[in-house]
């Protein structure tokens, strides 16, 4: 994660909605502990969400993920207070939007949260321009203005040229992107994409994630993006809430939920995900340990080699940054020929890689050296070495949590 | 078997004596309504007698084939239906009819469509309205016009009135249903992006509804033209008391002619209010 987006944008604080009639009945036996289907069966009433809490930062796309019925539809409309919470809060920007009066949520609405819909929502009367509009006019703004301003964003979106056609006339993908235009004409903070892409066809589906990847680089808005799948969710998350039965199992990025499942259902969902997709080199990489520093003799080397069963070593110079490698060869037979010091056979060649190239990409570069790999960040500095052995091991480890009872 | 007779709850003279006690009541009032209604369908039937029949019969058959979107064969059918009505010599007691039936279905209109939106989105507004128009709509349709007679004595004014009851039912049901089946999405849509309750209906939730609150219009339109020929056995003018008379002299002939020229108008409105809809021509 950037060091620069730690402002929290959103923060939901214990955060519960109760469907039914009563829900004043149901909160203090969710505190106990007490099951939703518990809860169902002694009171009648339905656990929408239970004591939630997480921060969204500024500028990062979090996820909310979960099957049907965990709640993160309703947790996506406890934001904007489509849905009216049973007890909690939600703070904007540090405003309660309890706090507001109908005035003021409306402003709000307006002004700071876009919303995506699954089945795109467009207006079946409105053409694409009119339809994107849509906001800015319930805005109040003049019709010239407003209308400018859409096309603006229609270009954006890739739809220059539809402007005119009727919802209708549209494909899905075609669809959405007036959808996400709408929600982006007014230029709001936040963006709240529900399944937004879940009504797709899986070619179109990728195509408008990326989409949305390259949108989001210019745009860098908040987003919070619900869906129930997985590989969205990997690909398009900074972060990831998981939820279950209304709660949120765990948040974390793509990875901490990938290699530290917190309990068994969130192994259990990410257990058949393509690890070489998500899994990046920083997250299969042994630490740098032992390095020989670069003014050592070949003697230095071996027996830092001998005493850790290994056949190479990298060789740093100041402040870790990388110089190369020696392999044990070498070094006996520059310690045979008397020699003192490591540079003249220091082999520079070898392969290197950054800490967050994705284990796919790294395969390749593996399976053909005969070297480690080393992972070194932007200044050069060695970070941590791949060899196959650990790339494996790791790959072993986090892709097969369902056969370890077998 | 008959040792026990029940008492009869005297329904029948309660509501007697409960229309008795509004007309003698609310007399100035009715006698101002009798009165503006009068001088309103008289306005609606001067109006349409004001072009002669041969202009009259042009200048419709284009506005139609302009208003249905250039369906010439709709706007050549009804020339020749119009031309059949003048040539049967029955155009002003079309025309007059046509007055009832334009009259009937705007007052029906403007009660009708604000009480379904009313009771669209209010739950005790519905559960209000929903019996009274299950009465409206089951109650047979004579019998409204006694009560009509009763406060407004005979004429077209009673006929219209009865026509306003039978016919708004649909309206208001067809308006009710459209705006309950606008998809959830669209009214969270409106909410979303911060809609005022005022905007989220006339921007959202009528003109998705439109297509169904045409249907209602339509249905409206059919109801009242079949209801101003019941209103003739009260007095009300136009072709339905054509067929009347052809009724109580059994001439089949003066019955057809008139029952026929119902009917081509009929035809007309109502594929003109259907062609009306939106979304008719996708």
């Amino acid at each position: 994660m950037n060091k620069e987006m730690i402002k929290p944008k959103i923060i939901i604080r214990s955060l519960y909605k109760i469907f039914g009639k009563h829900p004043g009945e149901a909160v203090p036996l969710i505190r106990e502990g007490v099951s939703k289907k518990e809860v169902q069966e002694r009171t009648g009433q339905t656990v929408g969400l239970r004591d939630v809490s997480f921060s969204i930062e500024e500028g990062e796309i979090f996820v909310i993920m979960g099957l049907s019925g965990s709640g993160k539809s309703t947790l996506l409309r406890c934001i904007n207070r489509l849905i009216e919470p049973t007890h909690g809060e939600v703070l904007i920007d540090g405003t309660d939007l309890a706090s507001l009066d109908e005035d003021g949520l409306r402003e709000v609405r307006r002004k700071k949260l876009g919303m995506v819909f699954q089945n795109f929502a467009l207006l079946p009367h409105r053409n694409v321009i009119e339809n994107v509009a849509f906001g800015l006019e319930v805005q109040g703004m003049p019709e010239d203005e407003r209308l400018e301003k859409a096309r603006q964003t229609i270009r954006m979106v890739g739809l220059a040229g539809y402007e005119g056609s009727m919802p209708d006339a549209l494909s899905g993908g075609m669809k959405q992107r007036v959808g996400l235009a709408r929600a982006l004409a007014s230029d709001p903070d936040v963006l709240l994409m529900d399944e937004a892409f879940s009504a797709l066809d899986p070619i179109i589906r990728t195509e408008m994630q990326d989409e949305l990847l390259d949108l989001q680089n210019d745009l860098a808005k908040t987003i919070v993006f619900v869906t129930h799948d997985l590989d969205e969710a990997l690909k398009l998350g900074n972060r990831i809430a998981l939820m279950k039965d209304g709660a949120v199992v765990q948040v974390g990025t793509p990875e901490e939920i990938l290699t530290a499942p917190a309990d068994e259902y969130v192994a259990s969902f990410v257990a058949g995900v393509d690890m070489t997709k998500v899994l990046t080199a920083e997250g299969v990489m042994k630490s740098p340990d032992p390095v020989l520093p670069i003014f050592s003799g070949p003697r230095v080397a071996l027996k830092l080699m001998n005493e850790h069963g290994i056949s190479t070593i990298f060789a740093v110079g100041k402040g870790k940054v990388l110089r190369g490698l020696v392999t044990a060869e070498d070094a006996v037979a520059a310690a045979r020929a008397k020699m003192t010091n490591i540079e003249d056979i220091l082999i520079t060649d070898t392969p290197v890689t950054s800490p967050d190239t994705p284990v796919r990409d790294l395969m390749g570069l593996v399976a053909t050296t005969q070297y480690p790999v080393a992972v070194v960040d932007g200044c050069h500095r060695l970070r941590g070495v791949i060899v196959r052995g650990s790339l494996l091991g790791a790959l072993a480890i986090n892709g097969n949590n369902d056969e370890e009872c077998a | 078997m008959n040792s026990f007779e029940l008492p009869k709850i005297p329904l029948g003279d309660l509501v007697e004596a409960f229309v008795e006690w509004f007309e003698v009541t609310f007399a100035v009032a009715l006698d101002g309504i009798s009165e503006g209604l009068d001088w309103f369908i008289d306005g609606m039937r001067t109006l349409l007698l004001v072009l002669p029949t041969p202009v009259f019969i042009v200048l419709a058959s284009v506005l139609i084939w302009v208003v249905t979107k250039r369906d010439t064969r709709l706007a050549a059918c009804s020339a020749i239906g119009l031309f059949l009505i003048w040539d049967l010599h029955l155009w002003s007691l079309a025309m007059e009819t046509l007055a009832l039936v334009l009259t009937a279905t705007l007052f029906a209109l403007i009660i009708g469509i604000p009480t379904g939106i009313l009771a669209a989105r209010s739950g005790t507004a519905h559960k209000l309205v929903r019996p009274v128009l299950d009465f409206m709509q089951t109650m047979p349709a004579f019998v409204y016009l006694i009560p009509a007679v009763v406060f407004f004595g005979l004429g077209n004014v009673p006929g219209m009135i009865a026509t306003v009851v039978f016919a708004m039912p649909p309206v208001v049901r067809l308006t009710v249903l459209g705006i309950r089946q606008v998809p959830v999405e669209l009214t969270e849509l409106a909410d979303a992006f911060g809609t005022t309750e005022r905007q989220k209906l006339v921007k959202v939730q009528l003109p998705v509804a439109m297509p169904t609150i045409m249907a209602g219009i339509n249905q409206c339109i059919m109801m009242a033209l079949s209801m101003v020929v019941i209103a003739a056995m009260i007095g009300a003018q136009g072709l339905g008391y054509t067929v009347l008379e052809g009724i109580q002299r059994l001439d089949i002939g003066l019955g057809f002619e008139g029952g026929l020229a119902i009917v081509i108008i009929a035809i007309i409105l109502d594929r003109v209010t259907q062609s009306l809809a939106p979304g008719h021509n996708e």
